[in-house]
């Protein structure tokens, strides 16, 4: 008789030790010496197999003892790690693991065949003369309490029976004080495994008591509640901001921040590190490694990243296939890299980090790269490709070549890869949750696999736009910037290349799509005869196009609801969305609409070579080309700020500012943003600013080492890209120098000298130091 | 004992059709949608239900007749399916009928265009006759490629 509830307790722990114990193994191999992994690993299947003894499942009993007892060797230095006893081992823990899953499923261990791995243990076991005993007798530190004396303490046993069983287990009894306990019949064995948890927690092994289990399906419930919670709000506060009583609308601001922070809060709670898929990793190379003759080393940068829970499980199948394809294919064997005068061993280097709402995944390789001239006859021979059309191509379009359908080099079909499945699906599985991924690769030297991700699904930043007096939401991942042309602008910044319509942005031809046309709604003549044209410029795998809109209404906070298979199917829509009136909008795939205007073959190349036209230009005038930002300060000052420092530009509700330590500050995505008013600052003897009038603060957000600083400008004018010189200036604060952009003289704002005079940055350095 | 199961009923033009009332979800009146460009037709658009997104499909235009004056607004009858609920926009609503399964009989062969594929059966009344609806293939099917929508008011 089991009770469900132990065996439950014992497999959910189980599983946990066993993923810690996989990495435990391959640090040992790496340090043989290090006994305190080696006493971890004890410990573990120790723990594992006194359990299962106790519960009947005796075949796992009986493979986990094994290895127990060549683990006793090993830590008692009677034996050294060899790879030979790693891979027993690592074998041994798949066979545990293959019980549980079945003891999971099934309630029991299955019918298995584990002779062999016991044989092959025990053979290991002999290589060394020593004394065949058990060692668990003595496992114990002094510390920490055995058996016995807990089941004493808790009345569960009483002192002869111990007494006894020790007596017994010293004569030679090869069994556990507990085993003899419960064989007796003195003591349940329900009482023996709570002994167990509670000498595992003496040793400090097991979670601590501030930590709960919850199941999965409750937070997602949890999840859609905050979603359903989140439109309800939106719609609230659409409906008072139209009223004039001041306390419903406080109620409903407060509402407002209340649903934000639950939603973050809820948010939270489904994240998870990616170190917790990456811990599998180093079992996979080496298992790699070894079956291919390669040796190679995996390095980590960034474990601690956190990822929703949906993304992680969605991304943990493209990652292992990148990982293993990068020992298989791109580490070279031992012989070939010494050859190349590199280090026989191989590195692979995986990293992770946050950057701009999304998080960078990068594998690295130091292998022999990929060879483009192999990817381009193969794409040709494959006929993925026509010649004349490969021929054309750069060289990073060559390498991506390696994403189609049906694609591999490989010329030898492993188990592993070179199936021609596989790239192809890491790419649509990686873009099914709105990532992208890039291939970088130089011969000889590695390849870099760089992956872009969003941080969860449910709940996106949008900005909505309205075309034909429809609302549609646009992502804001793939938002870069915002243009309006008015009047004379537009006759004349919209031009023509064979029909096409382009504007230049900066230089730049940026093709436009006009969302009208593509959509078939409303008059597109009208469209393009509009006395003022908003551009919303987006990014599509790595192209960028204007795309032309009626109206840019604002950003908000959106619930992605997913269509219906008929609608999703048009590949124009990524979802829908409801909006504050409660009215329904679509949200634009921009990926799919840059394909029906056909964006992104006909603008091939050209972000590459524009790239290096542009690096031509800037290197021909001598200076080099600078994007900035240029804003109005105080009545009439002109200032620009090096675009590279611009995290955001935001607006903030001129009521929205709080005071905190005597410093401005605003409540900004879950933190504390402290405000620095530039003309202040600056101590400009113009008029204070003009902002507080109209209600809102222009907000330059600049971000340095994960803090952010509110840069309040009374007006953002204009992005521009220019090459000029700066003329240094010494004499005030707050200033690097001037130059002369778009023709007019323009200081330079020296962010780090002006937020060193306030105490702006002390205060937001202050919410990380707890 | 007579086989028996209930419809809910509506009208189509002339025309009288049941869906069983286990598919039914509920049935609302006319709601504002939001159309959606680029599909065929007789999807309408989107509405909200409740927070629940849900597709409205004219029956109408589904089935190839003419469309009903700007004047009169349709009900939406919201059935369940397999890819969650969709809305079918509908002239009216009528009772729900109790039907003996002797009185169900196969569509004619000479049933002609879209009903020949949406008309599952028919059960003879007193005095009309009820159509059956196919729910799944009401929803599934395609029709001639959208307007764009742009008769959506």
């Amino acid at each position: 008789m089991q009770d469900a509830e132990i065996v439950k307790e014992f497999l959910v722990e189980s599983h946990e030790s066993l993923d810690r114990l996989d990495q435990d193994l391959i640090s040992l191999e790496k340090d043989p010496s290090n006994r305190e992994v080696l006493a971890s690993i004890f410990r573990a299947i120790h723990t594992i197999k006194g359990t299962s003894g106790f519960l009947g499942f005796n075949q796992l009993e009986a493979v986990t003892h094994v290895g127990e007892n060549l683990l006793a060797l090993l830590r008692d230095g009677l034996l050294t790690v060899t790879p030979a006893i790693t891979t027993a081992l690592l074998a041994m823990l798949d066979a545990v693991r293959q019980m549980l899953d079945s003891i999971e499923a099934k309630g029991n261990e299955g019918e298995r065949q584990d002779q062999e791995l016991i044989a092959r243990l025990t053979a290991l076991l002999k290589t060394e003369e020593g004394p065949k005993t058990d060692f668990t007798g003595g496992e114990q530190a002094q510390t920490v309490p055995n058996i016995g004396e807990i089941l004493i303490g808790r009345g569960a046993a009483n002192t002869s029976d111990v007494h006894e069983a020790v007596a017994q287990q010293n004569a030679g009894d090869p069994r556990h004080v507990g085993e003899i306990l419960v064989e007796k019949g003195v003591v349940k064995p329900q009482d023996v495994v709570e002994a167990l948890n509670l000498q595992q927690q003496a040793r400090g092994q097991s979670a601590s008591d501030s930590t709960i289990r919850v199941d999965v399906g409750q937070l997602d419930k949890l999840m859609n509640r905050v979603g359903e919670l989140v439109l309800l709000r939106n719609q609230i506060v659409q409906y008072t901001n139209s009223t004039e009583d001041s306390e419903l609308l406080g109620t409903s601001q407060r509402l407002n921040l209340l649903t934000t922070e639950l939603q973050e809060g809820v948010m939270k709670t489904r994240m998870q590190p990616i170190g917790n898929i990456w811990s599998k990793f180093p079992r996979t190379v080496r298992d790699v490694a070894v079956g291919c003759g390669k040796q190679v080393r995996i390095e980590m940068e960034g474990k601690e990243t956190e990822l929703d829970k949906t993304i992680i499980e969605a991304i943990k199948d493209p990652l292992t296939h990148l990982v293993r394809n990068a020992v298989d294919h791109g580490i070279e064997p031992p012989e070939a890299r010494r050859a190349a005068g590199k280090d026989p061993e191989g590195r692979l280097f995986l990293r992770a980090f946050h950057e701009g709402g999304q998080v960078n995944i990068e594998i690295t390789d130091d292998g022999a790269g990929l060879d483009g001239e192999r990817i381009r006859n193969k794409a040709i021979q494959k006929a993925l490709v026509g010649a004349d059309q490969a021929a054309r191509m750069t060289e990073r379009e060559i390498t991506n070549l390696i994403f189609l359908p049906g694609f591999s080099t490989a010329d030898k079909v492993t188990n592993v890869s070179g199936r021609g499945v596989g790239m192809d699906v890491v790419k649509t599985n990686i873009e099914k949750i709105g990532g992208t991924v890039d291939v970088q690769s130089r011969k000889g030297e590695g390849t870099t696999v760089r992956m872009k991700i969003p941080l969860t699904l449910a709940i996106i930043p949008a900005l909505i736009v309205t075309t034909a007096d429809d609302r549609y939401a646009i992502p804001q991942v793939s938002l870069l910037e915002l243009v309006r042309l008015e009047g004379e602008q537009v006759r004349k910044g919209i031009e023509l290349v064979n029909g096409a319509p382009v504007y230049r942005l900066r230089g730049r031809l940026l093709p436009l799509v006009y969302l009208k046309r593509e959509l078939k709604v409303g008059n597109t003549a009208e469209a393009v005869e509009a006395q003022n044209v908003n551009i919303v410029v987006l990014r599509a795998d790595d192209r960028q196009f204007g795309l032309v809109v009626d109206e840019i209404n604002d950003t908000e906070e959106i619930v992605v609801k997913p269509l219906s298979k008929q609608l999703k199917s048009i590949n124009a829509y990524a979802g829908a969305t409801i909006m504050g009136d409660g009215k329904v909008a679509l949200i634009l795939d921009v990926l799919g609409l840059a394909q029906r205007a056909s964006v992104i073959s006909e603008v091939r190349d050209r972000a590459v070579a524009e790239k290096q036209e542009r690096q031509a230009l800037g290197a021909a005038a001598g200076g080099q080309s600078n994007a900035v930002l240029l804003f109005q300060y105080g009545e009439s000052g002109r200032m620009a700020i090096d675009l590279g420092l611009v995290a955001r530009l935001e607006e903030f509700p001129a009521d929205s500012v709080e005071v905190a330590a005597d410093q401005e500050v605003v409540q900004y995505r879950g933190q504390i943003m402290p405000l620095v008013r530039v003309s202040e600052a600056l101590e400009s003897k113009r008029q204070k600013a003009a902002a507080a009038a109209n209600g809102s603060l222009h907000v330059v957000v600049y971000a340095e080492k994960g803090r952010s600083v509110g840069l309040v400008v009374d007006r953002i004018l204009d992005i521009v890209e220019e090459s000029f010189v700066m003329q240094p200036h010494t004499g005030r604060t707050g200033v690097m120098g001037s130059a002369v952009i778009q023709k007019r003289v323009t200081d330079i704002l020296d962010v780090p000298g002006l937020l060193a005079q306030t105490q702006a940055m002390q205060l937001s350095a202050r919410p990380e130091s707890q | 004992m007579a086989n028996l199961q209930q419809f809910c009923t509506f009208f189509l033009q002339d025309q009288f059709f049941g869906v069983p009332v286990q598919q039914v979800q509920e049935v609302i009146r006319y709601q504002e949608m939001t159309r959606v460009p680029l599909v065929q037709a007789s999807i309408r658009g989107l509405i909200n239900l409740r927070g629940q997104i849900v597709m409205a499909i004219d029956l109408r235009r589904r089935f190839g007749l003419e469309d009903r004056p700007d004047s009169q607004l349709p009900m939406n009858v919201v059935v369940r399916t397999d890819d969650g609920a969709v809305s079918f926009l509908v002239d009216e609503i009528g009772d729900v009928l109790e039907m003996d399964e002797e009185k169900f009989e196969r569509p004619p062969e000479t049933l002609q265009g879209a009903a020949r594929e949406l008309v599952r059966g028919v059960y003879k009344l007193d005095e009309r006759l009820m159509l059956v609806l196919d729910t799944e293939r009401a929803v599934s099917g395609g029709d001639e490629p959208g307007h764009g929508g742009t008769r959506v008011n």
